[in-house]
């Protein structure tokens, strides 16, 4: 479906993309995820038109959009902040790609309820976007890509600006949204759960360099390198090994044991505790007892041999 | 400081600033204003105020008044929009020199102005319409760049962007998103212009020639040349009514325009031109631009050197000497605008400063009503000021027409309102939180005003000196019904050399605009030098 190839992009000298080859199938979504900086959006506006590219070439549906200007590539992109216009309301927001393509007003009203129905704002046709919360002003830019059908849907940390909350909520409604209306899009962001939910496939960015991509077991099961494997939260042991918390079981051990408790902060559910190894090394476990070892307290560690990756 | 004397009670210290202002401008704005209301309305012979109104004469003056200000409005923002989009969507070397260069020819005198173009244009195209609106353009590109400018150096480049990936052309681009966006900066800009244009006075009188007329130079030409005050008084009014009409409606339209957006950082939205196009878009644009400027001004000096065939100093070495067409030297026309712009900046900052505390201080209804009166003289033109001020301080114990003093205070009256817009804001922005803070260190109130209010305010008050002086040095509508003969000042001397034929005379006229022009150019740079960060639109 769409095919970036060698793509490259630099900046006053300075180089923003570098070789980069990612593939879309129809009907996938595929997640790009890396640190701030990495050219990740840099990748989605070469893709949209609105970045020319330096070398290496783009391809959808078969055909290099070299010589495509931004408003005839058919590509939807949903802004970070969004990027609404303050000077129309809700409905004509969504309704202005529509427009653009010349389409019948009655045709333009249907669709525009159907895209707002579809994100859950049933109603909000004459709302000022002004008004609207940031979850809402979320919403509205995604209906505003989705209303004119475009081939495939760019989305630029789109959650970026939200509250924690909010973000998981919307997370679950994207979700659903793009296993209903089959959606081929490149969703970028920082946040490695929201890469892993959902992306069908994600492509790591570091530095503008293409670092690995693969389905969210792949990756986790087999980072390309060492800070990779660092970035999704893995250890690496100074053997070269890399340890997955869930390879590292941690039980107390009154004084005796093989490491000490760094620190010990609750995510959620599960405590993360970083423990010092007498050997000097530090790894990473997650307890889910609602009793955990405090900083300082002597525990025994033991790592699952099979699930440790020996690098080559 | 005398520690022994109580301090000025807060209290008392706001009524004086709120009174002085306000005494000013009922003796010398309110009270002219009601003799012109008087003379026009209720006595003075000649004919009926009706007849003058429905008159043929005035029909065509305040037909020629509005398209002359629409057409001049029209045009300033084409001319203007190229530059204004450059400066507000491209950063580079020297882009605050751009800025400021731009902003010359507004605080530029209207006289310099009209024979700038009397020295550029070609013979047969010096005096008429097309030099009228051309020179507006060129006195008032300034303001909508400005306005325009800065505007749009914050609006988010990301919604233009937003627009093409959802299929809007570069064309559709400009209708339908960027043009909505600016719209409360056109028009904001829009009005300033047209009021400018509506109210020019300078400019029509010299390149109008005796064809062309406005409501504000036909107010000085039935006062002065024809000498029938109902008729002027009757003009007044009319004049005053449309400025009235005209501010309501541009506020009206502001309101209804206005785009709650979200604004972002100037440095988030500029950038360096990149591709050969845009670079070849940036160049031209400044390009175009400082010829538009730049040659009027140039020729206008060049002017001033033609004596006799070749180029010398002819013209300024004459200046020294008598002539007939002055009363005094024209040396000494440069020493009285001086002397007069000294005292005209003095008055005004003392007025509008006080005005400005009291104006910034609260938020009553009687502060507001000082704010919106001390902002009248702007509407009710400099022509009306003059010619209040001849019918209004004409008989004993007031008769203060020949009263040396007299043309300050006109000057300064026409500059007030610009020193409250440059101070108020200033003082407005002060940290609430500073004086908090420098009262829990132990500042007594009087202390917190000396130390945190005080060192802002001289700043804003610097800059509006500045800009009083140069306002008040080529200030020309009202100087010229109250300068007396034998005390000219330069742009009355210089609308006197006009009148008289012959090519030292000319060269003498352009000698003095040269002149005019760099005192204030020199005020205008010293200004530059004091603010560090732009205050509103000045």
């Amino acid at each position: 479906m769409l095919r970036v190839e060698n793509a490259g992009v630099r900046f006053d000298g300075k180089t923003a993309l570098d070789q980069v080859t990612v593939e879309v199938a129809a009907g996938e979504v595929v997640s790009v995820l890396g640190p701030s900086g990495s050219g990740k959006t840099t990748l989605l506006r070469a893709i949209a038109g609105l970045q020319p590219l330096a070398s290496g070439r783009i391809v959808l549906s078969g055909h290099d959009l070299a010589s495509v200007p931004p408003h005839r590539r058919g590509i939807g992109l949903v802004f970070q902040d969004h990027a609404l216009f303050h000077h129309r309301d809700v409905a004509g927001n969504v309704a202005f790609g529509l427009r653009m393509r010349g389409r019948r007003p009655q045709e333009i009203e249907r669709r525009v309820a159907e895209m707002l129905e579809l994100v859950g704002l049933r109603g909000y046709e004459h709302r000022s976007v002004a008004t609207l919360s940031g979850g809402e002003q979320q919403r509205v830019a995604l209906a505003r890509a989705l209303a004119p059908a475009p081939r495939i849907l760019l989305l630029d940390e789109p959650l970026g600006s939200l509250d924690r909350l909010l973000r998981d909520r919307l997370l679950d409604d994207l979700t659903r949204l793009f296993a209903e209306v089959r959606v081929t899009a490149i969703y970028v962001t920082h946040d490695q759960a929201e890469a892993f939910a959902l992306g069908n496939r994600v492509a790591v960015l570091r530095a503008g360099r293409l670092v690995q991509v693969g389905t969210p077991d792949e990756l986790w099961a087999r980072p390309a390198d060492a800070d990779l494997a660092r970035f999704l939260g893995q250890r690496t042991l100074r053997d070269g090994s890399i340890v997955r918390p869930e390879a590292v079981h941690v039980t107390s051990a009154d004084g005796q044991g093989n490491g000490v408790v760094e620190s010990a902060v609750r995510q959620g559910g599960a405590v993360r505790l970083r423990v010092r190894l007498d050997g000097g090394d530090t790894v990473e476990a997650l307890v889910t007892t609602l009793e955990h070892p405090a900083p300082g307290d002597r525990v025994r560690v033991q790592i699952d041999a099979m699930e440790v990756e020996r690098s080559s | 400081m005398d520690r022994h004397r109580p301090p000025l009670s807060a209290q008392a210290w706001r009524a004086f600033a709120y009174s002085v202002p306000l005494a000013f401008l009922a003796f010398f704005f309110v009270f002219p204003l009601a003799e012109i209301v008087e003379r026009g309305l209720v006595t003075g012979g000649g004919e009926s105020a009706w007849t003058v109104l429905t008159g043929a004469d005035t029909r065509s003056v305040l037909w020629f008044t509005v398209w002359q200000a629409l057409a001049s409005t029209a045009l300033t923002v084409l001319v203007a929009l190229p530059a204004a989009y450059v400066l507000g969507r491209y950063s580079f070397p020297g882009r605050s020199v751009v800025w400021a260069v731009v902003t010359v020819p507004f605080v530029l005198p209207t006289v310099v102005v009209a024979l700038a173009f009397l020295a550029v244009l070609p013979e047969g195209l010096q005096r008429g319409w097309a030099a009228i609106l051309i020179a507006h353009v060129f006195f008032n590109v300034a303001v909508v760049v400005r306005v325009v400018g800065t505007f749009w150096a914050r609006l988010d480049p990301r919604v233009n962007e937003a627009a093409a990936t959802l299929g809007a052309g570069p064309f559709r681009r400009a209708r339908e998103v960027t043009l909505p966006l600016l719209a409360p900066a056109l028009s904001a800009a829009a009005a300033i212009v047209f009021l400018f244009s509506f109210t020019s006075f300078g400019i029509v009188l010299i390149l109008g020639g005796p064809s062309y007329s406005t409501l504000e130079t036909e107010i000085y030409n039935q006062a002065v040349r024809i000498f029938d005050l109902r008729a002027a008084a009757v003009l007044s009014l009319v004049q005053l009514a449309c400025v009235a009409l005209a501010v309501v409606t541009t506020t009206r339209l502001e309101r209804r325009l206005a785009v709650r957006g979200q604004l972002r950082a100037e440095q988030d939205v500029v950038g360096r031109p990149r591709t050969l196009g845009e670079k070849a878009v940036v160049a031209s644009s400044l390009g175009g631009l400082a010829l538009f400027l730049g040659i009027p001004l140039a020729a206008l000096v060049e002017r001033s050197l033609a004596v006799g065939g070749g180029h010398s100093f002819e013209a300024y070495r004459a200046l020294t000497q008598p002539t007939a067409s002055l009363l005094a030297t024209p040396w000494e026309a440069v020493i009285n605008s001086l002397l007069y712009a000294t005292a005209a900046t003095a008055i005004a900052v003392t007025v509008g400063g006080l005005a400005a505390f009291a104006i910034a201080g609260s938020h009553t209804r009687r502060t507001r009503a000082l704010d919106g009166l001390l902002m009248l003289p702007l509407g009710a033109s400099a022509v009306m000021l003059g010619f209040g001020f001849v019918i209004a301080f004409d008989r004993t114990p007031i008769d203060f027409r020949s009263a040396p003093w007299i043309v300050p205070v006109v000057q300064a009256l026409v500059a007030i309102p610009f020193v409250v817009r440059i101070v108020v804001p200033t003082l407005r922005a002060v940290d609430q939180r500073q004086r908090e803070a420098a009262a829990l260190l132990g500042a007594t109130p009087a202390r917190v005003w000396r130390e945190v209010d005080l060192p802002i305010a001289l700043r804003a008050l610097t800059v509006a000196a500045g800009f009083a002086f140069a306002i008040s040095l080529g200030e020309f509508g009202a100087t010229v019904f109250l300068a007396r003969p034998d005390r000219p000042t330069l742009p009355v001397a210089i609308y006197r050399f006009l009148g008289r034929p012959g090519q030292l005379n000319a060269a003498e006229a352009y000698a003095l605009a040269v002149i005019l022009m760099a005192l204030t150019a020199l005020a205008v740079f010293l200004v530059e030098r004091v603010r560090v960060r732009r205050l509103g639109w000045f």
